[in-house]
């Protein structure tokens, strides 16, 4: 069993709107010092151990579907999970 | 000629989208969903308006991976009119079939009102009979319609003509105004407006409608005689 960490940020090269409104919120609570936020997605995934190539299979889900390219960068940790 | 109007679960523009081909344009259509893998018998294709999926994970990305979709790339490598509105914009940018991708509307809310816009390319099968540079008159509903792509792409989509319409004055922090853009060989159409929310006086515009009145008429210039 292996439990995958997927995170999805958008490319720096790509404006956040949302981080930006985040950012100018926390500016206005008095924490100047917070000078950019960049807002992501966190997944979870469980595989079971029918997965051989746990890393190659991230991958690929990663960029059919988990993320887009375009706009997106992701990136993984692997960890192995006892069975519940 | 026949349409199918694609339904994914969560599109909400298909019956009227299915309402402007039928009534206003006068042409056949039918409501498909989203599970059939063979779109043959239709001349050209409608991708509706909504929130497939409910928009999880992003817009579009659950939708393109339906098994319609392999069906809608057919389609549109074999030159027939593929039109995605709005979701169905969104569809077809995720499923590669234009390049690009949307963002949050620039001031980070849901946009809904009519708006001005500009056809810029006026020679594709969906804008033949507007002019060039005409402002049209267009409903928009969207929260994710800010248009993003690289600089290269942008060039490469100004340098084909690609750009079909454009917004008059800026709606949601697109990247050059983009509100419609076509692939390279003209046959698939993304748009974030609604041009079947505007085929009739009564629904406050018309405008919308010689967008599928174009659709029509390069479809008989190429398959009827003596159109």
């Amino acid at each position: 069993m292996y439990k995958v960490k997927v995170y999805v940020t958008l490319r720096e090269s790509v404006l956040d709107p949302q981080g930006k409104a985040v950012q100018q919120s926390l500016s206005s609570l008095g924490y100047n010092g917070v000078e950019d936020v960049r807002i992501g997605k966190y997944m979870e995934l469980q595989f079971d151990d029918t997965v051989t190539d746990v890393e190659g299979t991230v991958k690929e889900v990663c960029e059919k579907l988990l993320s887009n390219p375009v706009i997106e960068d992701y990136r993984y940790e692997i960890e192995e999970s006892a069975k519940q | 000629m026949k349409f199918a109007v694609i339904v994914f679960p969560g599109s909400n523009c298909d019956v009227d989208m299915y309402h402007a081909v039928k009534d206003e344009l006068g042409e056949q259509v039918d409501l498909v969903w989203h599970d059939v893998d063979n779109l043959d018998q239709y001349d050209g294709i409608l991708l509706p308006g909504g929130f497939s999926y409910g928009d999880y994970l992003r817009s579009g990305a659950i939708a393109h991976m339906s098994n319609v979709m392999a069906a809608v790339k057919k389609a549109a490598e074999a030159g027939k009119p593929v039109l995605g509105v709005c979701n169905g914009f969104q569809i077809l940018l995720e499923s590669g079939l234009l390049p690009g991708a949307m963002l949050r509307n620039k001031n980070l809310k849901f946009i809904c009102r009519t708006v001005e816009l500009t056809v810029e390319n006026n020679e594709t099968m969906f804008t033949s009979l507007y002019e060039k540079g005409e402002k049209i008159s267009i409903p928009v509903a969207h929260g994710e319609g800010n248009y993003y792509c690289d600089d290269e792409t942008l060039a490469k989509l100004k340098e084909n003509n690609q750009i079909a319409f454009t917004y008059a004055s800026d709606v949601n922090g697109s990247l050059s105004d983009i509100a419609g853009i076509t692939n390279e060989k003209g046959n698939v159409l993304g748009m974030m407006p609604h041009p079947e929310r505007a085929v009739d006086d009564l629904l406050g515009s018309a405008d919308g409608l010689k967008l599928f009145q174009s659709i029509v008429k390069h479809w008989r210039d190429s398959h009827v005689v003596n159109a």
